[in-house]
Formats: structure tokens, sequence, C-alpha cells
């Protein structure tokens, strides 16, 4: 499933659309220590963290990751979603918890 | 790609807004270049640790990259506080990072093992009070 794919499903409210609509998502990955992420995260990773400060966005940049879905009802600061919008990173965000926010994506890509 | 290539970048202090920017900028030359996508990513992880390590603890410092056709070499210098014991920083979870550091998501005792994990040597110099400098090397061939 792309990532636009997904974005459309409506499940998750965008906060930035970025701009790899055509990039695949390869799996649900949870975390919100930033080394652990760092060393562990998966290319290609629809990350669920409810850590959605500047450090969040840089993170999934370098490690590759295909998506930020902020859980919990977590916000971004303005200062970070410009910065989400200038790199052309893909943040979602929702009310679920992380494990359900997760679990949602795990469906869809298994659909 | 038959020269060497050196970049240079300075690691602003206590700035995490910042933080990343060398990383990033190295990771978008190298992709550039050709380089393979797996190499990229260590690269990238090892120096973006790094850079993180050099804003929490050592009040910024200077990283001086080398990218040649079998290479790259990060050399991260700093004027910080040093590192007492080398071996007890690399342990899996040790972290002297402070509590508003931990509040946003650093401090998990895995940064310098990150590093030492996606590269293929690296050496820590460190001297209490005077400063400590890493050298990673990251293999492309």
């Amino acid at each position: 499933m792309t990532v636009k794919e997904f974005i459309n499903l409506g499940i998750f409210e965008i906060v930035s659309e970025g701009s790899n609509p055509d990039r695949k998502i390869t799996v649900p990955y949870c975390c919100d220590l930033l080394s652990i992420a760092m060393g562990r995260m998966p290319a290609g990773a629809a990350w669920v963290t409810v850590m959605s400060n500047v450090n969040t966005l840089a993170v999934a940049s370098l490690t590759d990751a295909a998506l930020i879905i902020l859980a919990e009802g977590s916000v971004m600061s303005d200062e970070a979603v410009s910065k989400a919008k200038e790199k052309g990173i893909t943040v979602l965000a929702a009310k679920l918890p992380v494990f359900e926010a997760a679990l949602r994506v795990y469906k869809e890509l298994n659909a | 790609m038959n020269e060497k290539l050196t970049l240079s970048y300075e690691v602003p202090a206590d700035d995490f807004t910042r933080a990343g920017e060398a990383s990033g900028s190295v990771k978008g030359m190298l992709k550039k270049m050709g380089v393979a996508p797996d190499i990229v990513r260590r690269v990238a992880i090892a120096m973006y640790e790094g850079e993180i390590n050099m804003v929490i603890h050592a009040h910024g410092g200077t990283i001086n990259v080398t990218i040649s056709p079998e290479e790259i070499e990060m050399v991260l210098k700093d004027e910080g506080p040093g590192i007492e014991d080398i071996e007890l920083a690399l342990q899996p979870g040790f972290s002297t990072a402070p509590d508003n550091i931990r509040a946003l998501g650093f401090g998990a005792g895995m940064g310098l093992l990150n590093m030492k994990k996606n590269s293929d040597e690296m050496v820590i110099d460190s001297t209490v009070g005077v400063g400590t400098t890493v050298t990673m090397k990251v293999y492309i061939k």
C-alpha cells in the first residue's frame, strides 16, 4: 500500500501530506525513544509515536520512514508542522492509543 | 567519483531544532552520488547520533566528512566535558542525559551503540575536561 492510498482511507487526520505519495509502506512500527527508533525502525515504516517534536521528523527522515502517525491525540507544534511540510514528510494524527493505531495500519496493510 | 570530497559542518550548541541538518545534508549528497541505500542509511544514523550527542553533552562542535570511492569517514570533534568511562558509555541503556533531554525522546542510552553498530570502524578519543573526537568509517566497497 502506498502513502497516498493509506491517506485516502481517511482513518487519520492529515497534518502534513508529504511529497512522496507513491512511497510503499512496509510495516507499522511503534517506539517513542528516538535512539531506539533510530537504530531499529525498518525503512518504509509507518511510525506510530506520541513523540511530536522536530527531532521526530529528523529521525523519520534519516531512517527513511514512509510516514509518521501521531497517536493518543499528540499534537505537533506549528514550527514542527512547517518543518514537516518543508521537508515533504507525511504526518498523520489520531486520538487512538499507540497499539490501536498501529493495529489499524497492520490490518490495512494485510487486508 | 574518483576524488575525495570533504564536507565540514558546525554543530550548534543546545539547538535541537537544527540537530540533524548535517547528517541530512550528507545523506542527500550520498543519495545523489548513487551510493547504495543501506550504506546511506548507516551513515545517516551514525552521524545523527553523533550530532545529537554533541548537542546534548558537548556544547556543539565540528564534523568533517570525507567521501572517497572506498569509504565515508566522519570525524566528530568537540571541546565538551569528555567521557569518563568509554566502556560504560558503550553499555546499552547507560545514559547521563538530563530529564529535559529525556522528555524530547532521547537518553535511551543507545546513541554510541547505534554509532558503533552502523559504522565499520569507530574510534573514540576522549579526555575529561578537554573534549572528545569520534572517528567513524563506513566502507562503500
